[in-house]
């Protein structure tokens, strides 16, 4: 998939105007919150789980070498097979001659962001082999062609009309005046007709939630049982995973798993966790013959050691772009790659490069909410602020606002001259605005007035008023005006 | 293939050395390797949550209630002989059709299934016409209300994911409290090679499923909609054969 991250202005400006996204939005934006809150108020020990979680995940990428291979050597103990894939290009090929070699026609797909991330569905179309995403919600943008626009959910923009527009177009083997006002009816319609699919496919794809050095197992979690159908059935079964998935043993996974439905659905638990270790054993009466595991860095070994490694500990729980103020506003497609929100916005730069993303790390109003919901405690706002400090570094900042912040850089750095800019612009702008009260535009500040008016300053700037009531004997006034 | 074999692996060589590159440091030093060797071995627990740390009757009742809150349907029976008319009602109240397939296990095959003559009984792997399935869990966890159900000659996975209606049967005796538990279980027991204290992946089965109700799905307007692709009814019978539990 092409980025359209460098467009995200554009993007966004879009998105605030598309009636329907705005309520689908608006629909599901408070739900999820609220579910995570009351999950978390369930487990009294949650906040501790969440510091567990960050130590396990630190210690993992502290050590990422020796648990990659020891995980691998368990994968190939029990008859699997590891594929180290430096580059997506490496991870598409390598998942194409496997399909190749076991004659696969089509593919069934458990939903896997990594399987966005390398564009393996445009892949195998273009080397005709057929892929069919069997998540609901993959599946309902498979059939409309567009991309995921949330992690966990991936028809988020979507509403009722939607999904009865797309199936009434592409199932054309069903009477067309079959009832389908509800949702039920359109889960079931979806049922039946993958079924068919499941039966039929050579090869199943799956993701992978965690990744297990102690076992060699992969781990895919998963509510509606469509993973577990595709890497049952098929002949073979693909797990796609990115090399910061593994975690040393069975007891890190349950203190992660204890996090993640929670943050992310809210569940105490989600219906199906799966570990999955190898291909069918002798006395197996199913289960698929081969069992390969896609391992791909693409990007991710050179955050190792940099101050974006603690974006490794990313478990994937959509907590953050949940509650997130311009995701909940803009949507998931506005970010223009795969991985929008915070984490988006943290990890694209890193895998897509800052000169693609560098739009991403600027939206966000730094209210620091998703930080607070992290199940893995990451400071995403402060990555999004090293990423800006690279954009700025490289000059890849527009050439107004680099003149600007150079201008604000010259003043703050002579204090004199500071306080009398700064009295000569409130005194300025304090006189043009006495009558109104207020600016509905500004010359160089079109950007912010165009939302919003600026109020006309009354009088004494912030720093003469903070020095008069020092003056007055009123004790620290940062102190008084807190309490 | 790319990304492996040939002179090594140059895959998981340029990948390895790129992690260890961002470390500042080579391969670990064998006294390191074996610490992180040894904390494999001893995979120590995390914090467990209060919440399941129950005297056994209560841990029983929680699990019960969790599998009800998370949409499932409970019988409790006094033993296995018990379980084919509990089978027989459950097909019977829920309108289904009196035929199940079953998993070849143990305990199941020694029920007195005869006395129901009515109920069409298939064992093995689950065939795409198979309405209702009937598999004996491994071990059930308290926590959440989740069973354990490890893959095997005597545990099909096919039959956990592809009838409409899962009926399960879980021993009180088989109750654990927490997930870390029930994988201790598993160590000890699921071995296959028969030898146990030796460390390995090997007593891992194929696949292990972690199931807490029915299938379900959200992704219509973020509203739940049970029976997505697999199960749409999960139905636990507990056969009491645990006097401390009851």
């Amino acid at each position: 998939m092409l980025p359209t991250s460098p467009h995200f202005k554009e993007n966004a400006a879009r998105a605030l105007a598309d009636g329907g996204l705005q309520k689908a939005l608006g629909r599901s934006r408070g739900a999820f919150q609220q579910k995570r809150a009351d999950a978390a108020a369930r487990l009294p020990e949650f906040e501790r789980l969440r510091e567990i979680g960050r130590d396990i995940k630190n210690h993992t990428l502290a050590n990422l070498d020796f648990y990659l291979e020891h995980y691998a050597r368990n994968v190939e103990a029990a008859g699997g097979r590891v594929h180290w894939c430096a580059t997506a290009e490496d991870a598409r090929a390598t998942i194409l001659a496997i399909c190749r070699e076991a004659g696969a026609r089509t593919v069934t797909k458990g939903k896997s962001m990594i399987g966005e991330e390398i564009a393996i569905n445009a892949y195998l179309e273009r080397h005709g082999i057929e892929p069919v995403e069997t998540d609901l919600g993959e599946y309902i943008i498979q059939l409309r062609q567009e991309p995921p626009s949330h992690i966990i959910a991936p028809a988020f923009h979507l509403n009722k009309e939607d999904w009865i527009e797309a199936f009434k177009a592409k199932h054309t083997e069903l009477p067309p005046d079959r009832p389908m006002t509800e949702r039920k009816a359109l889960v079931d319609e979806a049922r039946t007709v993958l079924r068919g699919r499941f039966l039929a496919a050579d090869v199943g794809i799956t993701g992978a939630n965690l990744l297990i050095a102690e076992t060699g197992s992969s781990v895919i979690v998963t509510n509606e049982g469509n993973g577990d159908l595709t890497q049952t059935l098929p002949r073979v079964h693909i797990a796609i995973a990115s090399i910061e998935k593994v975690v040393p043993t069975l007891e890190d996974a349950c203190a992660i798993l204890r996090l993640l439905a929670r943050s992310a659905t809210g569940q105490e638990f989600s219906t199906y966790t799966t570990f999955s270790t190898g291909p069918r054993r002798a006395a197996d009466p199913d289960g698929p013959a081969q069992y390969h595991v896609i391992l791909l860095d693409n990007g991710r070994s050179a955050m190792v050691g940099t101050e974006f490694q603690d974006m490794l500990r990313c478990i994937r729980c959509a907590a953050c772009m949940n509650h997130c103020p311009v995701y909940g506003v803009v949507g998931g497609h506005a970010y223009g790659w795969v991985y929008p929100g915070p984490m988006g916005a943290v990890l694209t730069p890193s895998l897509l490069g800052v000169e693609q993303a560098g739009h991403l790390p600027n939206a966000s109003t730094f209210c620091g909410r998703c930080e607070e919901v992290c199940p893995m405690k990451i400071p995403l706002p402060r990555m999004m602020r090293h990423w800006r400090e690279r954009e700025f570094e490289r000059h890849l900042v527009p050439r107004g606002t680099r003149y600007g912040l150079g201008l604000w850089a010259f003043l703050a750095r002579r204090p004199a001259l500071y306080r009398l800019a700064m009295r000569a612009a409130a005194w300025t702008l304090g006189l043009l605005g006495r009558r109104r009260g207020r600016f509905a535009t500004l010359p160089f500040a079109g950007g912010w007035t165009a939302g919003r008016d600026m109020p006309a300053p009354e009088g004494e700037t912030f720093q003469a008023r903070y020095a008069r009531l020092r003056r007055a004997g009123a004790g620290d006034p940062a102190r008084q005006t807190r309490r | 293939m790319s990304g492996e074999n040939g002179n090594g692996n140059p895959g998981k060589e340029a990948i390895l050395g790129a992690i260890r590159r961002g470390l500042r440091r080579g391969p670990l030093p064998a006294d390191q390797q074996a610490l992180l060797a040894a904390r494999i071995a001893t995979h120590p627990r995390h914090l467990i949550p209060a919440r399941s740390r129950l005297p056994r009757p209560a841990q029983v009742e929680l699990f019960l209630d969790r599998v009800v809150a998370e949409f499932g349907t409970v019988a409790r029976v006094a033993d296995a002989a018990a379980v084919p008319q509990a089978v027989a009602d459950y097909l019977a109240q829920a309108n289904l059709p009196p035929s199940i397939a079953m998993a070849p296990h143990p305990l199941l095959a020694a029920m007195p299934w005869a006395e129901r003559p009515m109920l069409a009984i298939r064992q093995g792997r689950a065939a795409p016409a198979d309405q209702a399935g009937l598999t004996a869990a491994f071990a059930a966890i308290a926590e959440t209300g989740t069973l354990m159900l490890p893959s095997g000659a005597e545990r099909p996975t096919t039959l956990n994911i592809m009838p409409e209606t899962g009926i399960v049967v879980v021993q009180a005796s088989r109750i654990v409290g927490a997930y870390e538990e029930a994988w201790d279980l598993l160590r000890r027991e699921a071995r296959e090679d028969g030898a146990p204290g030796t460390l390995g992946p090997r007593f891992m089965p194929r696949n292990v499923m972690l199931i807490t109700g029915p299938s379900r799905t959200a992704d219509i307007e973020q509203t739940i909609e049970l029976g997505a692709h697999g199960p749409r009814r999960l139905h636990v019978v507990l056969i009491d054969d645990d006097p401390a539990a009851r």
